[in-house]
Order: structure tokens, then sequence, then C-alpha cells
């Protein structure tokens, strides 16, 4: 019976998430367009491009997710749909693990399906080009998870957006690091299995202990 | 086991407990900047390889070393509040979060005077240097979302999150100079058994180190009990002392 609400809490979530279709395609334009200007604001020499590039494509991909993030407790919290989740005896934690996945699955997977386009624009090589797959497929979910406590913590302020970016850019430095090193070692023909492990570690601990953290912070707002 | 601690959560007693420790703070305080640095600044002798430039290290170590303990201290005062439900614990929160700040900040300085003569640059982005900037980002976080709040309770618990949340900082700060090949030179005075400094450096270091500590525990005092009056302003026993303070 427990599955079956979260079953049907994903399915609500993937249902709204594709109805506001706008939300959606807005934070991966920005993604898109950030990456677009690199080339004209610095110069098109091939060689910088595929020297920043990998920089550039995570730096907008951190600033893209930074803007899509409020969607994901903004509309629910102003019409009590959280409050209500609250008071649920499904597991807070548990409902919040779905919400959060549902929002990189909708928001992260088609930053990570375009990638390939940037990749073309920034000329960067093939092994950098799979580096770069690999450490949004794990970073990505990592943003999402440590993104919502902020986001859960802020929802019920009427001026979050500068905040939001304030408490979230410095987590996501180490994030930015690891993952740009990955690439960089990619470009030189190493190996980049020890930045990936790392990122993977990362992720995994933040698997164990967001989920709690967010619907300990969705409470706080609730209050 | 805890029992002893929780007639604390009451603001009255916090309050009446930060008058009694501050005097012991303040003497230390008082005592030990005072000595350390006067025998750090004067009296030590200079270094072989550095100089006189390497004196700076009286400042730059305590405040650097500082900065980390005392985002613990504000996360712990943080997860008290989060545990035992105090008020109490996140008005010490907030109290010691603007005095790391300055910590952190003093520490960047030092830091970026003592890379110019001896790195040959005021910043570099190595390691060390870098998580040290994100812990000045996290103290200014916490603060920044705890003014955002209308209500001071839920404000408190907000910043307190995020308080916790930023602790996985603190040993990569730590130890940053381990994992990674830094610019930024290994611990000097952590290995007790055998420290990498001369003992005639290292005794105004430490004493430094125990001014440092007790200045950070005497403005946090004060701040603490400026807290606890702004907050119980409408509290009997907060009039009654104005009204003596007044006389």
């Amino acid at each position: 019976m427990r599955s079956g609400v979260y079953a049907a809490m994903f399915k609500r979530e993937y249902t709204l998430a594709f109805r506001q279709k706008a939300e959606l395609v807005q934070p991966l334009v920005f993604f898109v367009l950030v990456v677009s200007l690199f080339p004209l604001g610095v110069g098109p020499s091939p060689e910088i491009l595929q020297r920043i590039g990998p920089g550039v494509i995570w730096v907008a991909a951190i600033l893209s997710s930074l803007l899509g993030m409020e969607r994901l407790f903004r509309d629910d919290f102003q019409n009590g749909w959280l409050e209500q989740l609250a008071l649920t005896d499904a597991s807070l934690a548990g409902l919040m693990a779905i919400k959060v996945f549902t929002h990189w699955l909708v928001s992260f997977v088609p930053l990570v399906i375009v990638s390939p386009l940037l990749a073309l624009f920034l000329n960067l090589t093939e092994p950098m080009y799979w580096a770069l797959l690999a450490t949004l497929a794990i970073g990505t979910p990592l943003i999402s998870l440590v993104g919502a406590i902020a986001v859960g913590l802020t929802m019920g302020l009427n001026r979050g957006g500068v905040l939001l970016a304030l408490l979230l850019i410095p987590l996501f430095i180490p994030l930015l690091i690891f993952a740009t090193s990955a690439i960089e070692s990619a470009a030189m023909q190493l190996s980049y299995m020890p930045q990936l492990a790392i990122l993977g570690a990362l992720l995994l601990l933040a698997f164990a202990f967001t989920p709690f953290a967010i619907s300990y912070a969705v409470r706080v707002s609730l209050n | 086991m805890w029992k002893w601690l929780h007639p604390y959560a009451k603001t009255e007693r916090a309050y009446v407990l930060c008058n009694t420790l501050l005097p012991w703070f303040v003497v230390t305080a008082v005592l030990s900047l005072s000595i350390g640095t006067l025998w750090g600044l004067v009296f030590a002798p200079a270094d072989y390889q550095q100089g006189d430039s390497f004196r700076i290290i009286y400042i730059h170590v305590p405040s650097a070393l500082l900065s980390m303990s005392t985002y613990v201290a504000m996360a712990v005062a943080a997860a008290v509040g989060m545990i035992w439900q105090w008020r109490t614990a996140y008005m010490a929160m907030i109290a010691i979060a603007p005095v790391g700040a300055v910590m952190t900040f003093i520490a960047l300085v030092t830091g970026a005077a003592w890379g110019k003569p001896m790195w040959g640059t005021w910043w570099v982005w190595d390691a060390r240097l870098t998580s040290e900037l994100i812990l000045l980002f996290l103290y200014l976080g916490v603060m920044a979302l705890y003014s955002a709040f209308d209500d001071k309770r839920q404000g408190g618990k907000a910043a307190g999150v995020m308080a916790i949340v930023g602790v996985v900082n603190i040993p990569i700060i730590h130890y940053s100079v381990e994992w990674w090949n830094t610019l930024h030179q290994g611990a000097t005075i952590t290995k007790f058994d055998k420290p990498s400094i001369a003992p005639e450096m290292l005794w105004p270091l430490l004493i430094n180190l125990l001014g440092f500590a007790a200045f950070v525990g005497a403005v946090s005092l004060v701040r603490m009990r400026n807290e606890i009056i702004r907050r119980e302003i409408h509290r009997p026993w907060v009039v009654l002392i104005a009204k003596q303070a007044s006389k």
C-alpha cells in the first residue's frame, strides 16, 4: 500500500511537470544560451574553448539549476499541498525523495541530453565528452538533493531567489571542482575514476541523509 | 545524564550564566593576547628562512583554527536547538555566527598578506584557501537566512539546518593540505609529540591561540546577552534589569 502512495506521488509530480512546459524549457534554454555566450565573449579560438569548456558547461548547469529549483516546492507550498503531505501517515522523507527524483528526471535529464550539442559548440574531444556525461549523470542528482534542502528552507520567503543562490553556490563549489577536474583528466587521456569515485561517494552520502534534511526543512517552513 | 544542562534552556538562566562567564573570558583574552602578541611579534626569534615576516603566524594560525572551531560550535548549538527544542541554543548559534565570519575573514586577509612575500602572490586557488573561502560564504549564508525571516524562531531553525549541512566543509579544510598537494604548508602545531616549530616560537603561538579562543568566547557571550535581551524584551525580568540599569 505504501509503494502505492509513492507511485501516485511520482505520477502526480511527473504529470504536473509536463503540464507546465514553459517552466521546464526555460532553464534549459538559459543553459544553452549561457554556454553559447562564451564563444562570443572570449573569441572562437578552438583551443581556448576546449580549455574553458568543461568549467563553462558546469557553471551554466549550476546557474540554470538555481533558476529551476524554486519550482520544486513553490506551487505546492502556496496551494497547501505540502501541508497535506506532512499530515499523511506516509513518511515525508520518502515523499520528498520521490519529489526530488522527479524534479531531477524532468529538469536535468534534458540537460544531459542537450550536452552533446554544447560539447560540439565548445570543441570538446570525445573522451572529454564521455567524462562530461559521466560527471553530469552523477553530479546533477547531487545538485537536486542538496538544493532541495535550501529550497525547502526558503520557500516561505518572498525574496527567496537571491538568497537561494547565496546558500547553494558555496555548497556546489566542491562538486564543480571535482567534476571539472575529471573532465580535465579525460582531456589529458588520464583516468578520471578517482574524481568520479569522490562524486559517487558524495552522491551516496546525499542519498542517505538529505531526504530527512529536506523533510525537516519543509516542516520548518510549514511551521 | 544531561539533566544539569536543561535549566539553561531558560533565557533568564542563560543570561545569568553569560554574565558569570564573561569576566573570566575577558580577563583570559586580554592577558593572553597581550602576552602572546608581544612575545610573538617582538621577542620570539626570527625565522632562518622567512625572517621577520613569519611573525604573522601569531595572528594567522589562531584565527584560522578558531574560524573552524567556531563553525563547529555554531553547528553544535544548532544541533542542540534541534534535538532539545531550545530557543536559547538558536540564539547562541546566531550570536556566534558573525564572530566566526570575522575570524574567517581575518584568517583570509592575514593569509593573503603572508602569501605575498612568501609565495609572491596574494591569492592562489589551492584547496586550503578555496575551502576557507567557502567557509566564509557558509557563515554569510547562515546569517543571511536568519535575517530573511521575520519570525526569528523559524529563522533560527532554518539557519540551523544550513549550519549543520555546512559542517561537511570542516574536515575538507582540515585535511586539504594532506589530501591535495597544495602550496599551503601542512599543519605545524597539531603534531604534539614533535611539533615542526621551535619551542620559543611555539609558546607565544599557543598563548595567542588561547587568547583568540577566549576573545571569541567573550564576544559571543556579549552578543548572546544582547540577543536574549532583544528577543525577551517584554519579559518581566528584562524589564527589571532595564529599570535597574536606568537608575
